[in-house]
């Protein structure tokens, strides 16, 4: 496997007739890009299934990237565009902060993720499931962020914003991230400082 | 200041994208307000599990299934090679000439004596018109042989698009 290669040293190869060096990309992304998808549309199966269109999408497309941003953004733009694209398809409930459903959702995984964190007592699944809490719009902006290693202007880039409107939908996310975790974690919170 | 301005602030200090200034005198309240240190610590506590957050992973078979689909697909040519500018051309042209020839046809029917005298009128009562023929080359021959040349144009383009699609299909059809 070309793991010792770096992005574009496999594009190169994948777009030269080598198919098989693509597996690189798949297994150096798999997670991040599986990660996201399943941030917007929360369920584990349709996540991982739009995870892996993501990458035959990209593949199909892959003699357009130019190398003008990092594989990664381009790469995040497919999986923006084909989350929202599966989300309009399925008319799933993309959990909009008016809606009252978000507040049982919240309450039924609340109550599922206190039984998990007397297991794990984990800093990190705790953080975890309160991003579930938040809208996709807004899980989506925090792991972009924090997780795929994407700075406030490939953010933007990605989501088809201006970056200031990034700025400030990341400092919104980051509110009501804090707003749950004070509101439905503030104990394990505490205990964890 | 109200809680959202301050945190907005503590956030751009925290993500490094504040301004030298800024930056400055936010140490400065850190060190001497007990309420800015407060929320400092606690958005800071807040990134730094961000930070720690853990990313899910996907299923053992997931570059196995992915790879298999991809065996299936060819790659498809980058974008800026099937886009013929020719067409795009072609096309501008045939609504640039289109409109031209509406206006053209527009103007053709006003009856420019109407209306009251204007001092821009009687300005251009100066000129003579009746030695400008309009009608030798503006009749109804005219506009046929115009729609006619148009409808031969947009047929020419359909025929050109028609066939660049046959040949891309083709090509897909072809094995590597």
């Amino acid at each position: 496997m070309s793991t010792g290669l770096n992005d574009n040293e496999i594009i190169s190869k994948v777009l030269s007739g080598d198919y098989q060096a693509y597996a690189g990309l798949v297994n150096r992304y798999q997670n991040y890009v599986f990660t996201l998808t399943l941030r917007m549309i929360k369920s584990r199966e349709d996540a991982e299934e739009v995870a892996q269109d993501v990458f035959i999408k990209a593949y199909k497309y892959l003699a357009d990237f130019k190398g003008a941003s990092k594989f990664t953004t381009w790469l995040y733009t497919i999986v923006n565009n084909t989350c929202i694209s599966f989300l309009r398809k399925k008319k799933l409930d993309i959990h909009s902060l008016d809606n009252e459903k978000v507040f049982e959702t919240a309450a039924n995984q609340d109550s599922g993720m206190n039984a998990n964190m007397i297991e794990q007592k984990s800093k990190r699944a705790m953080v975890n499931n309160a991003i579930s809490l938040l809208n996709p719009d807004d899980a989506q902006i925090i792991t972009l962020f924090y997780k795929a290693e994407q700075s406030l202007e490939e953010t933007a880039q990605i989501l088809g914003i201006e970056t200031n409107a990034a700025k400030v939908r990341l400092f919104r996310a980051r509110t009501r991230l804090k707003e749950k975790m004070e509101m439905h974690y503030a104990e394990e919170v505490k205990n964890l400082n | 200041m109200n809680t959202n301005n301050i945190e907005e602030r503590l956030w751009n200090f925290i993500d490094g994208s504040s301004s030298a200034d800024e930056k400055t005198l936010i140490e400065k309240l850190l060190e001497s307000d007990a309420e800015w240190k407060a929320r400092y610590q606690d958005l800071l506590e807040v990134n730094n599990m961000l930070h720690s957050s853990e990313i899910d992973a996907p299923s053992m078979r997931f570059t196995k299934n992915v790879m298999e689909e991809i065996s299936k697909l060819h790659i498809a040519p980058a974008t800026k090679s099937y886009i013929n500018k020719k067409i795009i051309w072609g096309i501008s042209f045939f609504f640039i000439t289109l409109i031209v020839g509406f206006l053209i046809y527009g103007f053709g029917q006003m009856d420019w004596t109407a209306g009251q005298e204007t001092t821009l009128s009687k300005n251009i009562n100066k000129v003579d018109f009746s030695k400008f023929d309009i009608s030798k080359f503006f009749n109804n021959d005219w506009v046929n042989a115009f729609m006619m040349v148009n409808v031969i144009l947009g047929l020419v383009l359909l025929d050109n698009y028609l066939t660049n699609k046959r040949k891309e299909f083709r090509k897909e059809k072809t094995p590597f």
